[in-house]
């Protein structure tokens, strides 16, 4: 049992280290062929049946989707080595450094053939431009028609702006935060809920605005999710204090389209759930 | 003056308009801007127009949407209405005439290497690598400053990662396999221990 347990926890590093490998060739543009197909194919099949859960899983379709893109790019490097324009990239460093300077521009100038372009009015674009002058009124006469009404100044208190939805009752901030001490307070034992548990409300449009404060939730940090694409679930968990973003972490955004028709079935869902869970304890 | 001479020189006339005046972030006209201004006929006005040009030093010249250089006699007509026209230079420049248009002479140069090292390295090269080899020959703050002027001016262009890549100028401008052709076939001086 520990053997299998070891086995797998060495067979998930493999993956990692591939998928690692094949995103820096990807990525910083290094030689493709520094990746060893046959073995990494060798490798994946090798630890392909051990894998039962689904994050297992998908860590070995990440691996063979880069390791295909890997493919991809030793193929496009072979096209462009069969081109004429091929250049031994050694070769060319060597005599871009030798080369002083008046030569490299002495050869650039025979084959660069700059854009011409004008950068001018015409006579008509002009007369055009005199005529919309001629025709525009002076400010001091289109502004006239404005007349301002002169109002007392008085004292508004706080909560008549909020009345006249001039101010909002709470700060935005206040909102997201009171949603995450709510999110705190409802995730239970598990430590997360289902996302559509979190932001469904009784009416649409509460719903959307739960969502709308959600996603800024997770953005900065309040709470992560946890999505099982094979499952179709997400999860929301809560942080237990902000965690800011860096800039060494991978950004990624995920849209949820909230419609009308996803609501209902939801709530027809949660009623459902609610009448059953009735029955069980009137039982 | 014939009916068709007149027709084809009020059509030359509309195609100076469109070539030579900037009408969008970038120059230069499409394939099919060309067709619904000019006629399907344009691909000749275009030939009509390059061989007035020609007196002048100057030339229509075609890029293919994958930024292939193309020409008016062999490419297909759906090739042409996705491509991008530009009146460019046919002749050379003097290095004191690049120093009219604004150019300094380590300014080009750096922008000749770049492009060399970009090509050499299949179209892709991180900006750190290009900016080493700029600073052998340029100050530091100097390499750094001209890359992002290339790509201001669309000869270069830099994704996330900090990949170069070449951008839709160089395809118009240069003659990519000219210019590697040239660096390879000039004699350098070895230098022996």
């Amino acid at each position: 049992m520990e053997s299998k347990r070891k086995t797998k926890r060495l067979g998930l590093e493999q993956l990692q280290r591939i998928i690692e490998l094949c995103k820096s060739v990807e990525e910083r543009g290094l030689d493709p062929f520094l990746v060893d197909v046959d073995d990494i194919i060798e490798i994946i099949r090798r630890y392909f049946p051990k894998w039962d859960k689904p994050e297992q899983l998908c860590l070995d379709a990440e691996a063979l989707n880069r390791l295909a893109s890997v493919i991809k790019l030793q193929g496009e490097w072979v096209k462009h080595r069969s081109t004429s324009l091929y250049t031994d990239p050694f070769l060319l460093e060597e005599k871009i450094r030798k080369l002083d300077i008046e030569t490299i521009v002495e050869i650039f100038l025979k084959s660069w053939r700059p854009i011409v372009e004008f950068e001018q009015i015409s006579p008509h674009s002009l007369a055009e431009a005199i005529n919309y002058w001629k025709e525009l009124l002076p400010l001091d006469e289109r502004w006239k028609n404005i007349e301002a009404q002169i109002i007392e100044a008085g004292v508004s208190t706080r909560e008549e702006l909020i009345e006249q939805r001039l101010l909002e009752e709470k700060t935005f901030t206040e909102r997201v935060e009171a949603l995450w001490n709510e999110l705190k307070e409802r995730v239970g034992g598990e430590g997360k809920i289902r996302y559509w548990d979190f932001i469904g409300a009784d009416t649409f449009k509460e719903t959307v605005q739960r969502a709308y404060l959600t996603s800024f939730m997770v953005t900065h940090g309040y709470a992560k999710l946890e999505i099982y694409p094979l499952e179709d679930e997400v999860y929301i968990k809560p942080n237990e204090k902000p965690v800011p973003l860096t800039k060494k972490k991978r950004v990624v955004s995920i849209p949820f389209p909230i419609s009308r028709e996803d609501w209902i079935k939801w709530k027809k869902v949660k009623e459902n759930e609610q009448k059953k869970s009735i029955i069980l304890q009137e039982g | 003056m014939s009916k068709r001479k007149a027709l084809y020189s009020r059509k030359v006339k509309r195609a100076v308009h469109l070539l030579f005046f900037r009408r969008h972030r970038k120059p230069g006209a499409k394939g099919w801007e060309l067709k619904k201004k000019l006629g399907a006929d344009y691909p000749k006005v275009l030939k009509l127009l390059d061989n007035y040009l020609a007196k002048l030093d100057l030339q229509v010249k075609a890029v293919s949407e994958e930024g292939q250089p193309i020409t008016l006699e062999t490419a297909k007509p759906e090739q042409l209405d996705k491509a991008i026209f530009y009146v460019t230079l046919r002749g050379e420049l003097t290095p004191t005439e690049t120093k009219m248009m604004g150019w300094r002479i380590d300014d080009l140069a750096g922008l000749a290497i770049t492009i060399m090292y970009i090509i050499s390295k299949k179209g892709k090269v991180p900006r750190e690598e290009v900016e080493k080899l700029l600073k052998e020959k340029l100050p530091g703050w100097r390499a750094e400053a001209n890359i992002d002027r290339y790509i201001r001016a669309g000869y270069i262009s830099e994704d996330e990662n900090g990949q170069l890549y070449l951008d839709w100028r160089t395809r118009a401008e240069i003659d990519e396999k000219n210019l590697i052709g040239l660096v390879l076939g000039t004699e350098t001086e070895e230098s022996y221990p």
